[in-house]
């Protein structure tokens, strides 16, 4: 029999939803409100909801400040090419893990998802000074590796567990057709994984994009990304609310387009296998 | 050419065993039915062959060429699985072409060999379709395509009609055979289902633990079964089984007694068993009869189907007695 639910627990329940998300919502339409203000709107006394004098000057001002595109290209550069490099570690590190397992697969899983439990700054020195010998400081492709390293344990993960849903039969069926490994891995087990590796690669870009800490720390001028070029607005004008938020609003718009596109396909992938 | 043979075969989980030793030869072109219960090894020995396993010992011989250790991309064999098994990303035409496309085929070969498989399979109005768009028995003629454009050494079945209903069963089974018959190839065929392995097999291994129990011709397993389970296992219904006096009457441990070799009285005649009709199973063309009887316990017989009887009707029965089986303590046949 169906489960009926009263409507007042419906409508409080829907309104409760709307609120949240709304307050999750919030400092995004604070930052796009704000980047279209002046800075004198921005900082009043009794702060308007609308901006009352529409004005893209802060967006020209961050450009003319600071090169825009070259940290977009930068941000396009490190979370694309971490991404890509991490799928190609990755999918045959879960293949082998989902189709070929050992008694210690289980361990080296939790052993390298344990590496995201550890806070970052606790290998800061050491990853430094090996940047600084390697001579990967401030450089895109080192960027890119670290980028890589950090998100290989959740890529793994992620595909792991799209992997083993996928029946070993079919896989096996593909043995017996004379597939070798590699065929195996190309031809049948990667566009079945096809919506598993999809969200993979979504979220992946998306983490890589955000990513701040080993960004700040590890580029200055010429490799950094778009969360450098915010961070570089806060400190010399951080009263400049209205430029900081133009900056913000230019460097979370491309990802923020990209996951409300793709959000249908996210949360596909997301919850993949939670219902069979 | 198709001869697969099995020499001392091993093969272990960690601490359990699975296979504890078993030898084999098959013949080129026979069809072998590996028949026993749930968990008896069966597939193990089929993936095994297929090399989808590996064998903790023993060697496995194809066409007299050491194959134990060949990934079995290599050894030349197609398998049909259960669950079908088919690429869900392609069309049916190019399930069917993996095989040939793997094996770097030209581009005309595949398409005649394609064609050929399809027009063979009934299968050419749904070339184009995904597996997901195809019945269960049409998907298994696609495994079955797939598995013969690649002309193999041997192909081997795994349980492949359990998935479909009763009456495709009938019907993919005669069209196995047919196939068989048709092209001659080495096939070796795992199912549970007595009446599969007797209706499909030249020669049928019947397994038990991992151990061969008999191996020989489908009426060979029915008339001299080498034990108690083989003559349990082959027949349906199954073997009644007598232990006690009676089967000593008989010097013999226990006896068996097919359903369909005993003769029906319903008055008492000398030397008769006396018993009482529990259930009467009516199918038409025969009746099925469980009987119990007085001292013996519940016993199962195969009658005319014309024959109508009830619940709580006396009835006596006579074993052929050119038709019992005798067996030792030990199970064996005697």
């Amino acid at each position: 029999m169906a489960r009926t639910v009263p409507a007042s627990t419906r409508i409080g329940f829907t309104l409760l939803a709307w609120v949240i998300a709304l307050l999750l919502f919030s400092p995004i339409l604070w930052v796009l409100l704000t980047a279209f203000k002046t800075e004198a709107e921005a900082i009043a006394a009794s702060p308007t909801f609308l901006p009352q004098n529409f004005t893209l000057e802060n967006f020209a001002a961050v450009q003319d400040r600071s090169d825009y595109f070259k940290h977009a290209f930068n941000s396009i550069v490190v979370s694309l090419g971490s991404t890509l490099l991490g799928l190609a570690i990755g999918i045959p590190a879960a293949w082998a893990m989902a189709f070929a397992p050992t008694k210690r697969t289980k361990d080296v899983l939790m052993w390298m998802l344990s590496t995201k439990m550890m806070p970052a700054v606790g290998v800061l020195i050491p990853i430094y000074l090996i940047f600084r010998d390697l001579r990967l400081l401030d450089t895109v492709h080192g960027l890119t590796l670290i980028m890589t390293l950090i998100n290989l344990p959740i890529i793994i993960w992620m595909l792991y567990t799209y992997f083993k849903e996928i029946p070993v039969d079919i896989l096996e069926a593909a043995r017996m057709d004379g597939a070798e490994l590699w065929n195996e891995i190309v031809h049948v087990l990667v566009p079945m994984a096809v919506p598993g590796i999809a969200s993979t690669l979504l979220l992946n870009v998306i983490l890589a994009w955000n990513e701040a800490f080993w960004t700040i720390t590890l580029t200055s001028g010429r490799a950094g990304t778009l969360t450098a070029f915010i961070s570089s607005f806060s400190s010399p004008q951080g009263l400049f609310l209205a430029k900081l938020s133009a900056a913000s609003l230019l460097a979370i718009a491309p990802i923020l387009l990209m996951g409300w596109f793709s959000q249908k396909q996210l949360v596909r992938g997301l919850t993949f296998g939670a219902v069979k | 050419m198709g001869s697969i043979s099995l020499q001392h075969v091993k093969k272990s989980f960690g601490e359990v065993q699975i296979i504890p030793d078993i030898s084999l030869d098959i013949n080129d072109g026979e069809f072998v039915v590996f028949v026993g219960p749930s968990g008896c090894g069966k597939s193990t020995l089929l993936r095994l062959i297929a090399g989808l396993e590996d064998t903790t010992s023993g060697q496995i011989l194809l066409d007299g060429e050491d194959m134990t250790k060949a990934p079995p991309a290599r050894r030349g064999l197609a398998m049909v699985f259960q669950s079908y098994a088919l690429y869900p990303h392609m069309t049916v035409r190019d399930n069917i072409a993996f095989p040939l496309k793997m094996a770097k085929a030209p581009k005309e070969l595949i398409d005649q060999k394609v064609e050929y498989a399809a027009r063979t399979l009934n299968l050419s109005s749904y070339l184009d379709r995904r597996p997901r768009a195809l019945s269960g028995g049409q998907r298994q003629r696609v495994a079955i395509g797939r598995a013969i454009v690649r002309e193999p050494k041997a192909f081997l079945f795994d349980e492949p009609l359990s998935n479909l209903d009763a009456a495709l069963r009938v019907n993919m089974r005669l069209e196995i055979t047919e196939l068989h018959q048709q092209l001659k190839t080495t096939m070796i065929y795992v199912t549970h289902d007595q009446v599969e392995a007797m209706t499909m097999a030249d020669r049928i291994v019947v397994l038990n633990a991992g151990n061969v129990e008999q191996f020989g011709s489908p009426l060979d397993l029915y008339k001299k079964p080498a034990n108690r389970f083989v003559a349990g296992f082959i027949g349906s219904p199954k073997m009644n089984f007598i232990d006690g006096p009676e089967a000593a009457k008989h010097n013999a441990h226990s006896i068996g007694v097919r359903p369909e070799h005993f003769t029906l009285a319903t008055s008492a005649t000398s030397g008769a068993w006396k018993g009482k009709v529990g259930v009467a199973e009516q199918l038409g063309s025969d009746t099925f009869l469980h009987v119990h009887v007085e001292g013996l316990g519940l016993m199962t017989i195969r009658t005319d189907g014309d024959q109508t009887f009830s619940h709580g009707d006396d009835v006596y029965l006579t074993p052929d007695p050119t038709r019992i089986y005798r067996f030792d303590a030990a199970g064996n046949a005697i």
